[in-house]
Protein backbone atom coordinates (compact mmCIF):
# COMPACT_ATOMS: atom_id res chain seq x y z
CA UNK A 1 0.00 0.00 0.00
CA UNK A 2 2.70 2.45 0.99
CA UNK A 3 4.71 1.70 -2.15
CA UNK A 4 1.67 2.39 -4.38
CA UNK A 5 1.13 5.67 -2.54
CA UNK A 6 4.84 6.46 -2.91
CA UNK A 7 4.78 5.98 -6.66
CA UNK A 8 1.60 8.04 -7.14
CA UNK A 9 2.98 10.86 -4.97
CA UNK A 10 6.43 10.85 -6.55
CA UNK A 11 4.93 10.96 -10.04
CA UNK A 12 2.96 13.99 -8.86
CA UNK A 13 6.11 15.58 -7.42
CA UNK A 14 8.20 15.10 -10.57
CA UNK A 15 5.37 16.05 -12.94
CA UNK A 16 4.74 19.21 -10.93
CA UNK A 17 8.45 20.10 -11.03
CA UNK A 18 8.65 19.57 -14.79
CA UNK A 19 5.47 21.59 -15.21
CA UNK A 20 6.99 24.53 -13.32
CA UNK A 21 9.98 24.55 -15.67
CA UNK A 22 8.20 23.84 -18.96
CA UNK A 23 4.93 25.78 -18.83
CA UNK A 24 4.80 29.04 -20.70
CA UNK A 25 2.46 31.05 -18.50
CA UNK A 26 3.86 31.87 -15.00
CA UNK A 27 0.35 31.48 -13.60
CA UNK A 28 0.25 27.85 -14.69
CA UNK A 29 3.76 27.41 -13.30
CA UNK A 30 2.47 28.53 -9.91
CA UNK A 31 -0.42 26.06 -10.13
CA UNK A 32 2.03 23.28 -11.07
CA UNK A 33 4.11 24.21 -8.01
CA UNK A 34 1.01 23.93 -5.79
CA UNK A 35 0.35 20.38 -7.04
CA UNK A 36 4.06 19.61 -6.57
CA UNK A 37 3.91 20.84 -2.96
CA UNK A 38 0.79 18.83 -2.11
CA UNK A 39 2.34 15.66 -3.54
CA UNK A 40 5.53 16.40 -1.61
CA UNK A 41 3.46 16.62 1.58
CA UNK A 42 2.23 13.08 0.88
CA UNK A 43 5.87 11.93 0.63
CA UNK A 44 6.60 13.65 3.96
CA UNK A 45 3.67 11.80 5.52
CA UNK A 46 5.06 8.51 4.19
CA UNK A 47 8.35 9.42 5.89
CA UNK A 48 6.44 9.92 9.19
CA UNK A 49 7.03 13.67 9.25
CA UNK A 50 3.47 14.67 10.11
CA UNK A 51 4.17 18.18 11.35
CA UNK A 52 6.44 19.07 8.42
CA UNK A 53 3.77 17.81 5.99
CA UNK A 54 1.11 19.94 7.67
CA UNK A 55 3.36 23.02 7.59
CA UNK A 56 4.13 22.33 3.94
CA UNK A 57 0.45 22.34 2.98
CA UNK A 58 -0.70 25.20 5.21
CA UNK A 59 2.20 27.63 4.91
CA UNK A 60 3.68 26.82 1.52
CA UNK A 61 0.77 25.71 -0.62
CA UNK A 62 -1.57 28.04 1.25
CA UNK A 63 0.15 31.30 2.10
CA UNK A 64 3.26 31.59 -0.08
CA UNK A 65 1.48 30.49 -3.24
CA UNK A 66 -1.26 33.09 -2.70
CA UNK A 67 1.49 35.72 -2.63
CA UNK A 68 2.82 34.35 -5.92
CA UNK A 69 -0.63 34.37 -7.54
CA UNK A 70 -1.16 38.00 -6.55
CA UNK A 71 2.22 39.10 -7.92
CA UNK A 72 1.68 37.19 -11.18
CA UNK A 73 -1.73 38.85 -11.51
CA UNK A 74 -0.20 42.27 -10.79
CA UNK A 75 2.85 42.02 -13.03
CA UNK A 76 1.10 40.23 -15.87
CA UNK A 77 2.11 36.95 -17.31
CA UNK A 78 3.80 37.07 -20.66
CA UNK A 79 6.80 34.84 -20.82
CA UNK A 80 8.74 32.73 -23.23
CA UNK A 81 8.34 28.97 -23.00
CA UNK A 82 11.33 26.73 -22.40
CA UNK A 83 11.74 26.03 -26.12
CA UNK A 84 11.69 29.73 -27.04
CA UNK A 85 14.01 30.43 -24.16
CA UNK A 86 16.47 27.86 -25.47
CA UNK A 87 16.34 29.32 -28.97
CA UNK A 88 16.81 32.68 -27.23
CA UNK A 89 17.23 36.26 -28.38
CA UNK A 90 20.81 35.82 -29.55
CA UNK A 91 23.03 32.90 -30.51
CA UNK A 92 25.33 33.37 -27.52
CA UNK A 93 22.49 33.47 -24.98
CA UNK A 94 20.80 30.41 -26.47
CA UNK A 95 24.05 28.46 -26.49
CA UNK A 96 24.63 29.43 -22.85
CA UNK A 97 21.11 28.22 -21.98
CA UNK A 98 21.63 24.92 -23.78
CA UNK A 99 24.88 24.57 -21.81
CA UNK A 100 22.88 25.24 -18.62
CA UNK A 101 20.41 22.49 -19.44
CA UNK A 102 23.24 20.02 -20.15
CA UNK A 103 24.89 21.08 -16.88
CA UNK A 104 21.61 20.36 -15.07
CA UNK A 105 21.51 16.86 -16.55
CA UNK A 106 25.10 16.28 -15.47
CA UNK A 107 24.15 17.53 -11.99
CA UNK A 108 21.36 14.93 -11.84
CA UNK A 109 23.77 12.11 -12.72
CA UNK A 110 26.29 13.36 -10.19
CA UNK A 111 23.68 13.67 -7.43
CA UNK A 112 22.35 10.19 -8.10
CA UNK A 113 25.86 8.75 -7.93
CA UNK A 114 26.61 10.71 -4.75
CA UNK A 115 23.36 9.80 -2.98
CA UNK A 116 22.82 6.21 -4.08
CA UNK A 117 26.42 5.09 -4.45
CA UNK A 118 27.50 6.07 -0.96
CA UNK A 119 27.71 2.48 0.22
CA UNK A 120 25.64 3.34 3.30
CA UNK A 121 23.83 0.19 4.43
CA UNK A 122 20.93 2.09 5.97
CA UNK A 123 19.99 3.70 2.66
CA UNK A 124 18.46 0.45 1.46
CA UNK A 125 16.48 -0.07 4.66
CA UNK A 126 13.10 1.19 5.74
CA UNK A 127 14.65 3.56 8.27
CA UNK A 128 14.78 3.40 12.04
CA UNK A 129 12.09 1.70 14.10
CA UNK A 130 8.81 3.52 14.49
CA UNK A 131 5.98 2.94 16.94
CA UNK A 132 2.87 5.13 16.74
CA UNK A 133 2.08 7.21 19.79
CA UNK A 134 1.12 10.73 20.86
CA UNK A 135 4.68 11.97 21.36
CA UNK A 136 6.62 9.84 18.92
CA UNK A 137 8.96 10.90 16.09
CA UNK A 138 7.52 13.59 13.81
CA UNK A 139 4.41 14.57 15.77
CA UNK A 140 3.79 18.23 16.67
CA UNK A 141 4.59 17.49 20.33
CA UNK A 142 7.97 16.02 19.40
CA UNK A 143 8.88 18.86 17.02
CA UNK A 144 7.73 21.52 19.47
CA UNK A 145 9.78 19.97 22.23
CA UNK A 146 12.89 19.99 20.03
CA UNK A 147 12.25 23.54 18.80
CA UNK A 148 11.96 24.96 22.30
CA UNK A 149 14.88 23.05 23.84
CA UNK A 150 17.73 21.95 21.59
CA UNK A 151 17.00 24.23 18.65
CA UNK A 152 15.83 27.31 20.53
CA UNK A 153 18.52 29.50 18.95
CA UNK A 154 17.63 28.40 15.40
CA UNK A 155 13.95 29.01 16.17
CA UNK A 156 14.55 32.54 17.48
CA UNK A 157 16.96 33.45 14.68
CA UNK A 158 14.52 32.27 12.00
CA UNK A 159 11.67 34.22 13.57
CA UNK A 160 13.84 37.33 13.58
CA UNK A 161 14.79 36.69 9.96
CA UNK A 162 11.10 36.54 9.00
CA UNK A 163 10.58 39.93 10.62
CA UNK A 164 13.52 41.43 8.72
CA UNK A 165 12.26 39.94 5.45
CA UNK A 166 8.78 41.39 5.98
CA UNK A 167 10.19 44.87 6.66
CA UNK A 168 12.55 44.53 3.67
CA UNK A 169 9.73 43.55 1.32
CA UNK A 170 7.68 46.58 2.40
CA UNK A 171 10.69 48.88 1.89
CA UNK A 172 11.42 47.41 -1.55
CA UNK A 173 7.90 47.38 -2.91
CA UNK A 174 6.49 50.60 -1.46
CA UNK A 175 5.25 53.29 -3.77
CA UNK A 176 8.04 55.79 -4.20
CA UNK A 177 7.21 59.34 -4.99
CA UNK A 178 8.98 61.36 -7.62
CA UNK A 179 8.71 58.95 -10.53
CA UNK A 180 4.92 58.73 -10.59
CA UNK A 181 2.36 60.82 -12.39
CA UNK A 182 2.25 64.56 -11.92
CA UNK A 183 -1.09 64.55 -10.08
CA UNK A 184 0.41 62.62 -7.18
CA UNK A 185 2.49 65.68 -6.44
CA UNK A 186 -0.30 67.84 -5.05
CA UNK A 187 -0.99 65.44 -2.20
CA UNK A 188 0.91 67.30 0.49
CA UNK A 189 1.94 65.32 3.54
CA UNK A 190 3.48 66.67 6.75
CA UNK A 191 6.80 65.18 5.61
CA UNK A 192 6.95 67.60 2.69
CA UNK A 193 7.17 70.54 5.09
CA UNK A 194 10.32 69.32 6.75
CA UNK A 195 12.17 68.06 3.71
CA UNK A 196 13.18 69.77 0.46
CA UNK A 197 11.28 68.92 -2.72
CA UNK A 198 12.50 65.82 -4.51
CA UNK A 199 14.75 64.46 -1.78
CA UNK A 200 14.07 61.19 -0.06
CA UNK A 201 12.51 59.80 -3.24
CA UNK A 202 13.82 57.95 -6.25
CA UNK A 203 13.88 61.27 -8.15
CA UNK A 204 17.00 62.02 -6.18
CA UNK A 205 18.89 59.17 -7.79
CA UNK A 206 17.43 59.53 -11.28
CA UNK A 207 17.64 63.30 -11.56
CA UNK A 208 15.07 65.68 -13.01
CA UNK A 209 12.72 64.26 -15.57
CA UNK A 210 13.01 65.45 -19.19
CA UNK B 1 9.85 1.82 0.29
CA UNK B 2 13.54 2.09 1.05
CA UNK B 3 15.11 5.47 1.74
CA UNK B 4 17.07 5.31 -1.52
CA UNK B 5 13.88 5.87 -3.56
CA UNK B 6 13.12 9.08 -1.70
CA UNK B 7 16.68 10.29 -2.26
CA UNK B 8 16.37 9.58 -5.99
CA UNK B 9 13.15 11.64 -6.16
CA UNK B 10 14.83 14.49 -4.28
CA UNK B 11 17.80 14.44 -6.68
CA UNK B 12 15.44 14.59 -9.69
CA UNK B 13 13.47 17.51 -8.23
CA UNK B 14 16.67 19.41 -7.40
CA UNK B 15 18.08 18.95 -10.91
CA UNK B 16 14.82 19.96 -12.60
CA UNK B 17 14.87 23.13 -10.48
CA UNK B 18 18.51 23.79 -11.39
CA UNK B 19 17.74 23.40 -15.09
CA UNK B 20 14.87 25.86 -14.70
CA UNK B 21 17.09 28.41 -12.94
CA UNK B 22 19.64 28.19 -15.73
CA UNK B 23 17.25 28.28 -18.69
CA UNK B 24 14.21 30.44 -17.89
CA UNK B 25 14.21 34.22 -18.33
CA UNK B 26 11.25 35.38 -16.25
CA UNK B 27 12.36 36.20 -12.67
CA UNK B 28 9.02 34.94 -11.29
CA UNK B 29 9.63 31.51 -12.80
CA UNK B 30 13.21 31.71 -11.57
CA UNK B 31 11.94 32.11 -8.00
CA UNK B 32 9.59 29.15 -8.49
CA UNK B 33 12.53 27.04 -9.68
CA UNK B 34 14.52 28.08 -6.60
CA UNK B 35 11.60 26.79 -4.53
CA UNK B 36 11.88 23.49 -6.39
CA UNK B 37 15.57 23.22 -5.49
CA UNK B 38 14.85 23.98 -1.82
CA UNK B 39 12.06 21.38 -1.82
CA UNK B 40 14.38 18.74 -3.23
CA UNK B 41 16.83 19.44 -0.41
CA UNK B 42 13.95 19.34 2.09
CA UNK B 43 12.87 15.91 0.90
CA UNK B 44 16.43 14.60 1.31
CA UNK B 45 16.61 16.09 4.82
CA UNK B 46 13.34 14.47 5.91
CA UNK B 47 14.39 11.15 4.34
CA UNK B 48 17.69 11.17 6.25
CA UNK B 49 15.81 12.13 9.40
CA UNK B 50 13.62 9.04 8.95
CA UNK B 51 16.70 6.93 8.27
CA UNK B 52 18.24 7.80 11.63
CA UNK B 53 14.98 8.04 13.57
CA UNK B 54 16.10 11.48 14.71
CA UNK B 55 14.17 14.75 14.52
CA UNK B 56 17.07 17.06 13.67
CA UNK B 57 16.53 16.75 9.92
CA UNK B 58 12.90 17.76 10.27
CA UNK B 59 13.84 20.87 12.27
CA UNK B 60 16.33 21.77 9.56
CA UNK B 61 13.59 21.26 6.94
CA UNK B 62 11.36 23.69 8.86
CA UNK B 63 14.18 26.25 8.97
CA UNK B 64 14.68 25.81 5.21
CA UNK B 65 10.97 26.53 4.71
CA UNK B 66 11.38 29.74 6.73
CA UNK B 67 14.35 30.78 4.61
CA UNK B 68 12.32 30.02 1.46
CA UNK B 69 9.47 32.20 2.73
CA UNK B 70 11.91 35.08 3.36
CA UNK B 71 13.45 34.65 -0.07
CA UNK B 72 10.03 34.71 -1.73
CA UNK B 73 9.11 37.83 0.24
CA UNK B 74 12.21 39.78 -0.83
CA UNK B 75 12.20 38.41 -4.38
CA UNK B 76 8.59 39.32 -5.03
CA UNK B 77 9.18 42.76 -3.50
CA UNK B 78 12.03 43.27 -5.94
CA UNK B 79 9.90 42.11 -8.88
CA UNK B 80 7.14 44.56 -7.90
CA UNK B 81 9.75 47.36 -7.63
CA UNK B 82 11.15 46.45 -11.08
CA UNK B 83 7.64 46.50 -12.52
CA UNK B 84 6.89 49.90 -10.97
CA UNK B 85 9.95 51.41 -12.64
CA UNK B 86 8.68 49.98 -15.94
CA UNK B 87 11.80 47.93 -16.51
CA UNK B 88 11.41 44.72 -18.51
CA UNK B 89 10.58 41.62 -16.45
CA UNK B 90 13.42 39.64 -17.98
CA UNK B 91 16.70 38.66 -16.35
CA UNK B 92 18.54 39.04 -19.65
CA UNK B 93 17.51 42.68 -20.02
CA UNK B 94 18.24 43.63 -16.41
CA UNK B 95 21.96 44.13 -16.68
CA UNK B 96 22.43 47.60 -15.24
CA UNK B 97 24.71 46.32 -12.51
CA UNK B 98 26.85 44.65 -15.14
CA UNK B 99 28.27 48.06 -16.05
Amino acid sequence: MSSILFFIASIGVIAGAIGVVMLRDPFFSVLALVSHLVSLAVLFLLLRAEFVAAVQVVVYAGAVMVLYVFVVAYVGSDSASLGESLSGPGPVASRLRLGGAILGGALLVELLIALLGTGLEAINGQGAGYSPGPRTFGTPAYIGNLLLTRFLLAFEVSSFMLLIAAVGAVVLARRRRGLGEEDERDLLTPLDLIRPLGTGTTAEGVGPRP
Amino acid sequence: MSIAWYLAVSAIVFSVGAIGVMTRRNPLVLLLCLELMLNGANLALVAFSRMWGNGDGQILALVVMTVAACEVCIGLGMIVAIYRRRLPIDVDELRELQG
